[in-house]
């Protein structure tokens, strides 16, 4: 048999994910060896040609980091800049905010859950595939799409690297008639985001569940977006500011995103699992009823099963878009002034993919004097890892092409953005020679 | 619900004679790659009229060139991405290259005028890890490249418009002038006249939809250089609206600061 032999599990372009990476597994005999999230999309310095540049470049210059979540980046600096400065924003702009982070999730949720994610459950190579078999599911999902970007539209002017976001507020803040003509396409979002969940439910997912320690943002009164303390399945509670004293990153060879790691406890899970685990009963009625339909209820702790708390996000996104433009009334100005000094603010938010870390020491000229980001796939990489390696190990009697394609499905439950973590993927499976 | 994706999917063979595209990615966002997904109304259309037979960001069935169009994003930045724009240069006959990054080197040049080894310490607490190039480069630096498409982000419907006009073999409707016209088209009171608001819109080919004047900001020049920029004259009015030399060397150093008329503005600044 095959007790001592050596196999490798390759991929070397992972498909269906936002950058460039390689998956590489090592098996001798039953054991997983060695497991190797590769990230060999180029760094791109963000943190190093921030230093010199004004405060108001921040939102601009960090959107660019991801084509996929630049609203995340905006949010994170504009909220870390303006604690720095000890600037607080109006009631209304704390509200748009609030909306333009719904149009980032419905948008990146449903390019995921539909047309990255799904193919893998029903066996195709892509959403075009997809859609010659299940063509209304496709068109249900590219309208849910637009309308996220409809939303991220107005708000932002388009839809990649929106150009509205400022430190105090907004450049320009719509009308409430503008809003409120979003009112009938998201009364057919919200609906379809229900279907979503029953649809999503329905898929067939693997055995495997983990023991995680989830991160994500906890607020008092809300789902989380852009407020709240830091809060873990394992006792972490801590405000922003002391994000660096309990995470660390590390830098290892194989990757050209940093690590991160809770100091003391190794790897943690950020995102759509985290935040549905920790904050369950913060979702809308709606979210959490149409959650609860399909039995699903935290603690949610198999990751290819994401796809539907996807889902349950969608519902949840769609249901406080509409709350949002019922409520708004425009502010006195679209941005509160703010003045110059010296200081350090830091910020996290809740990105699609999960928590997003900003941190800028300011000048009293308004410059950037030092800039640290922890983008939410650098702190999933070293879980991505753990899990592959748990993963693989089910997987060892399997043919070398099945496993892999298997483990490749595994790396998408993640929704990884590598364009984000480089400062981030590529799968090889290794098995030593195989004849025994 | 019930399928065997146990397997990787077997991809069909293209039974007629559809265009191949393949869709490359160097340093870069994803951003422009994303506008061929973002444009929700048409994408079903365009498979239907393409054979998208490269593409990783959107699909897991990756077929070899060669490709009768290659849409390029991203800057190169290291040496291997060098070797592999030739490569893909090669399997494409027709080579088009989409965004800032690819047609100017994208924010990433900003390293050119530093050092680049002191950036990776910053960023990396093993340097010896990383391997970069010095400097970030537009894509024809390196190949020749027959139309660029401009944008930090690229506009989609000016994709669509070149996806189209490539394959029917005609020019494309794409124009060359500045964010003013767009302005003027959508008779924006000037910001820069009416409130003395710093705008590169003068300097800065259209194709955003002059949105940033119409969200009450200046015009950051996301969409590159016009054909003819006069820089000279664009940094005097920015004196002459107070601003120092420094800013507007940040003015010019943005998201195109490599392209070559952004590139020699700067420069001037700082002598």
């Amino acid at each position: 048999m095959t007790g001592r032999a050596t196999r490798t599990i390759h991929v070397d372009t992972l498909a269906r994910v936002e950058g460039e990476g390689a998956l590489y597994i090592k098996l001798v005999g039953e054991r997983v060896a060695d497991v190797k999230l590769k990230i060999y999309e180029p760094p791109r310095f963000f943190e190093a040609f921030l230093r010199g540049r004004h405060l108001s470049e921040a939102a601009d210059i960090t959107s660019r980091i991801c084509g996929i979540c630049p609203i995340a980046y905006q949010m994170s600096a504009v909220h870390a800049i303006e604690r720095a400065l000890g600037v607080h924003i109006s009631p209304a702009v704390r509200l748009l905010r609030r909306l333009f982070y719904c149009g980032e999730w419905i948008e990146s949720h449903t390019l995921h859950v539909y047309m990255l994610h799904a193919p893998d459950f029903l066996g195709y190579a892509d959403a075009i595939a997809m859609a010659k078999d299940h063509r209304a599911v496709v068109e249900k999902a590219l309208r849910l799409k637009k309308i996220g970007n409809r939303i991220v539209q107005l708000l932002g002017g388009r839809e990649i690297h929106p150009i509205s976001a400022a430190v105090g507020g907004f450049y320009k803040v719509p009308t409430k008639r503008q809003l409120r003509e979003l009112e009938s396409d998201l009364e057919w979002a919200l609906a379809a985001s229900i279907e979503s969940v029953k649809w999503t439910a329905s898929l067939e997912f693997p055995a495997f569940e983990q023991d995680y320690e989830f991160v994500a943002l906890r607020h008092p009164d809300e789902y989380p977006f852009n407020e709240g303390r830091l809060v873990s399945n394992r006792g972490l509670d801590i405000d922003a500011s002391e994000y660096e004293d309990h995470f660390a990153e590390q830098h290892v060879k194989h990757s050209n995103a940093l690590q991160s790691v809770i100091r003391g406890r190794g790897s943690y899970l950020v995102g759509p699992l985290a935040r549905f685990n920790l904050n369950f009963d913060k979702l809308p009625e709606a979210a959490r009823q149409a959650a609860v339909d399909v039995s699903l209820r935290p603690p949610v702790k198999n990751v290819f099963r994401s796809i539907v708390v996807r889902a349950v996000e969608l519902v949840f996104a769609c249901a406080e878009a509409l709350r949002v433009i019922r409520e708004y009334e425009p502010p006195a100005a679209p941005r509160v002034e703010v003045h110059n000094r010296i200081g350090v603010g830091q910020a996290i938010t809740e990105a699609p993919r999960g928590i997003l870390y900003h941190r800028y020491a300011l000048d009293d000229k308004g410059m950037i004097v030092t800039a640290k980001i922890v983008p939410p796939t650098s702190q999933n990489q070293k879980r991505i890892e753990d899990d592959l390696r748990e993963y693989a190990a089910q997987l060892v009697a399997w043919p070398v092409e099945e496993a892999t394609w298997k483990c490749e499905q595994a790396i998408r439950s993640y929704d990884p953005c590598i364009s984000c973590a480089t400062h981030f993927l590529k799968l090889t499976v290794d098995h030593e020679g195989s004849s025994d | 619900m019930s399928s065997d994706a146990k397997h990787k999917p077997r991809v069909d063979k293209p039974t007629i004679d559809k265009p191949r595209i393949g869709v490359f990615k160097f340093a870069s966002c994803d951003g422009c790659q994303l506008s061929l997904l973002d444009a929700e109304d048409e994408m079903l259309a365009v498979a239907g009229a393409v054979e998208i037979a490269y593409f990783p960001e959107a699909s897991s069935a990756m077929l070899k060139g060669p490709y009768d169009m290659g849409l390029v994003e991203g800057s190169v930045t290291t040496y291997h991405d060098a070797q592999r724009i030739q490569e893909v240069r090669r399997q494409c006959k027709t080579l088009i290259t989409i965004g800032a990054c690819a047609t100017a080197g994208g924010i990433q040049a900003l390293r050119n005028w530093k050092d680049v080894d002191e950036f990776i310490r910053v960023v990396y607490a093993t340097p010896q890890f990383i391997s970069t190039l010095k400097l970030s480069t537009p894509i024809a630096e390196h190949v020749p490249v027959d139309f660029e498409l401009r944008g930090c982000p690229i506009n989609k419907h000016q994709l669509l418009e070149l996806i189209t006009a490539t394959l029917a073999g005609r020019k494309p409707n794409i124009p060359s002038y500045s964010v003013c016209i767009e302005c003027k088209r959508k008779a924006n009171v000037c910001i820069a006249v009416a409130r003395g608001i710093p705008c590169l819109g003068p300097v800065t080919q259209a194709g955003c939809g002059a949105l940033c004047p119409s969200y009450d900001r200046g015009c950051y020049g996301c969409y590159g250089p016009m054909e003819s920029p006069n820089t000279t004259s664009m940094s005097s009015q920015f004196r002459i609206l107070g601003q120092a030399d420094s800013q507007i060397v940040r003015a010019f150093r943005g998201f195109n600061a490599w392209a070559w008329q952004f590139r020699k503005a700067s420069e001037e600044c700082e002598r």
